[in-house]
């Protein structure tokens, strides 16, 4: 079979084959139930959920305690039953403190009397979107988009085609790997639930080709369905949206836009599982997935894992950290947030913690550009950053805006292949925000 | 509680660094160096190691004194003195090397700003200040594994050579006379299949560069295969032309650059006062570099019109 890709790209840590062997032949392990979580009110983009519990209150596992507050949010549920001890400011990956419920768990995990299973076949597409809304399901890659929005396109925007990401280019990461693996069918009625919501024309599944046991899996769960399935390279960013779409379409995302302006909507293949229990399930988005991996972990895994867990809590159960951990990454490697410390929640968008030794990190020793032209032939977006990161140093943000540092998707590709080791992607970022801010003036 | 260390990502980096890339060029040189010395004598390795040493002596003393961190690490400077050494006859005086090499990293580099800022590949500035200093000197070359001291003139300037009908199999073997390590054809290739091999360089340029030239030659009537295994077309067009800092470095910028580079070359081969024509064309084209890049800027993702 052909493998798609995208022009551009790099190969990160292929030494050690991107880290995946650490734990892609692991199952998924259901983590020990946490004594206490501790529930971010804002798990997405959008604007951050107003709680509908308070201290002293007791909850059913699923019961929802954050109401979503506008369009572009999404509602938060107890991922546990017993009884709300605090609702209170915490730190999360990001370094932010936003609102959490704090909840003792009584360890009778009680489901919510309302929760009940439905066949989708009997629900209409208002139906089935405003279960998708209930079940608070985001974007679980990492971008963390309230699904029911993605799936809501504007009359005028006609999509062609539903694209299942099952890229999982980030080294490292397992998470995704495993549930199509092992929940092939539930995968597959997911994607059944959102193409009727859609009413795409076509309906793609892409894997990178080295998760071929997944890929069988999901053709076996496909067969009859119409539901094609494509093998990509691979290549990072393979699993970015807009390198998604030209792989499996040909088409582009034009600049500025949404992969809808190109007629494509993309999904994640473990928010297809998510949107699939709470809509066949009524069950809501509590507990993910999350690959506990790296060299610095003692017994890495993939995990299921209550939201709002502690990240110490699954690094205790998967043999605690080795001695010399440099860096904790929530994520990927490529575009994780570092951690500065292990004490912060699981939350919806968290596919890995990943312990990175000194070594890992690789060499830092700064030189001047050479201009050896790595940058460009990986950058994704075929943009120059070598150009775009002397433009910063200059505080040039004109120039930077001419050279397109709108378009950079930070994926880090250029930053990672650089033998100069320059900080390209951190000096784009700080472009972005220079840009924007002087737009909004 | 244990602390981490926290940054921005991407929090790995490839284990490529300047200095490895560099080591890279230098390992690649090697065969070329080899039988340069084996063909020409031991006087030859003391040709090639005053021109590196004065070129690292030379960068650390001038960053010393402009206050500058002296970055003699990354090996750029050593690379410079190698390749300005390799393109020096065989029994070139000991002056000529250490002045070509001061002028490289002096005048061509560290003053328009080190490493990166230079426009002209340094080692090829040296060589034209060499020519321009010492023609004699620079353009007598011994017979490769003569005994006695004959000299003579580069091959490219003899019309009769390229009659004979060994003369290609000489070229590539490196029994023709011409500077340290631009005889032995196959040594170089072989040092340039291990760079296009660890992508430490690209084949747009040498590949124009080289094509462009035989193609024209055979246009005009020559044995297109003898002119680029001739003087130092291969050591140019591997090693010089793909120069980082002073090369296009967009994809078809390369393109352009290395078919400017072959046209120049065979221009002045054929219509020149000087017998070669690699120095001048390489050092023509960096100049032209920006302004071919400035030309062919990739078209970045998502330039198309959005569908209906």
């Amino acid at each position: 079979m052909p493998q798609l890709s995208f022009r551009g790209g790099i190969h990160p840590l292929q030494k050690t084959h991107h880290g995946k062997g650490l734990t892609n032949q692991l199952p998924i392990r259901e983590a020990e139930a946490p004594k206490l979580v501790a529930i971010p009110l804002v798990q997405h983009i959008g604007a951050p959920c107003a709680p509908c519990v308070s201290a002293g209150d007791s909850v059913y596992m699923g019961q929802k305690i954050g109401q979503v507050r506008g369009y572009v949010s999404a509602p938060v549920h107890a991922s546990v039953s017993g009884k709300v001890v605090a609702v209170e400011p915490r730190l999360v990956a990001g370094g932010a403190t936003p609102l959490c419920v704090v909840i003792e768990n009584d360890f009778q995990d009680r489901w919510d009397p309302s929760i009940a299973p439905m066949d989708p076949a009997l629900l209409d597409r208002e139906a089935l979107l405003s279960r998708v809304l209930e079940g608070g399901i985001v974007g679980m890659g990492g971008a963390t988009f309230p699904a029911h929005v993605k799936l809501s396109p504007p009359k005028d925007k006609k999509i062609d085609f539903l694209l299942l990401n099952g890229a999982e280019c980030e080294p490292y990461l397992s998470a995704d790997h495993r549930v199509m693996l092992e929940r092939a069918q539930g995968v597959l009625q997911g994607v059944a639930i959102l193409q009727r919501i859609l009413n795409a024309s076509r309906c793609i599944i892409g894997v990178e080709a080295n998760k071929k046991d997944a890929f069988q899996a999901l053709e076996q769960a496909a067969q009859g369905s119409g539901v094609e399935l494509k093998l990509m390279k691979v290549k990072y960013p393979q699993g970015s949206e807009k390198q998604l779409v030209q792989a499996l379409t040909g088409r582009q995302v034009p600049s500025g836009k949404l992969p809808m302006d190109a007629g494509c909507v993309v999904v994640n293949v473990s928010s297809a599982y998510a949107v699939y229990e709470a809509v066949a399930l009524g069950r809501p988005l509590i507990s993910r997935v999350v690959s506990v991996t790296g060299e610095g972990v003692n017994q890495p895994a993939n995990l299921q894992v209550r939201i709002g867990d502690s990240v110490a809590s699954l690094l205790r159960q998967c043999g605690g950290l080795k001695e010399d951990v440099e860096r904790l990454v929530s994520g990927g490697p490529m575009m994780g947030i570092a951690l500065l410390q292990e004490d912060v929640p699981v939350t919806k968008g968290m596919s890995g913690i990943l312990a990175l030794r000194k070594a890992q990190l690789g060499p830092r020793e700064q030189t001047a550009c050479i201009r050896c032209g790595r940058c460009l032939s990986g950058c994704p977006i075929h943009l120059m950053p070598f150009e775009l990161c002397n433009d910063c140093e200059r505080n040039d943000w004109a120039a930077a805006e001419k050279h397109g540092a709108l378009d950079c998707i930070e994926c880090g590709s250029c930053t990672y292949v650089c033998p100069a080791k320059r900080e390209i992607t951190s000096s784009i970022r700080i472009a972005k925000r220079q840009i924007m801010a002087a737009r909004k003036k | 509680m244990s602390s981490f260390s926290v940054s921005l990502s991407p929090h790995v980096r490839d284990s490529a660094s300047t200095r490895r890339i560099m080591l890279q060029v230098c390992l690649a040189l090697l065969p070329a160096l080899a039988f340069g010395v084996w063909a020409f004598g031991l006087y030859a390795l003391l040709v090639v190691a005053l021109s590196v040493a004065s070129a690292v002596g030379t960068e650390a003393l001038v960053q010393r004194c402009l206050k500058r961190p002296i970055t003699i690490s990354d090996g750029s400077a050593a690379v410079t003195g190698l390749l300005l050494g390799l393109t020096l006859p065989p029994e070139a005086p000991w002056y000529v090397p250490v002045f070509g090499a001061v002028f490289a990293i002096f005048i061509a580099k560290q003053v328009f700003g080190g490493l990166g800022d230079n426009f002209v590949n340094p080692a090829l500035a040296g060589r034209a200040f060499l020519l321009a200093c010492w023609p004699v000197e620079m353009t007598s070359y011994p017979n490769p594994f003569a005994v006695d001291a004959l000299t003579s003139a580069t091959p490219l300037a003899d019309a009769g050579f390229a009659q004979s009908a060994a003369a290609l199999q000489n070229a590539y073997l490196g029994l023709v006379p011409g500077t340290i390590g631009e005889t032995c054809k196959l040594a170089l290739l072989l040092g340039a299949a291990y760079l296009l091999l660890r992508r430490v360089i690209d084949w747009r340029i040498p590949v124009a560069y080289l094509g462009s030239l035989a193609l024209l030659s055979w246009a005009f009537g020559e044995n297109g295969l003898l002119a680029i295994g001739l003087g130092g077309a291969i050591l140019g067009a591997f090693f010089m032309a793909t120069d980082y800092v002073t090369s296009p470095i967009t994809p078809w910028g390369k393109l352009v650059y290395g078919v400017g580079c072959g046209l120049i070359t065979f221009a002045i081969r054929t219509w020149g006062a000087y017998p070669e024509g690699v120095t001048y064309a390489i050092l023509l084209m960096n100049v032209a570099a920006p302004l071919i890049d400035r030309g062919f800027r990739p078209r970045k993702y998502g330039e198309v019109k959005e569908h209906a």
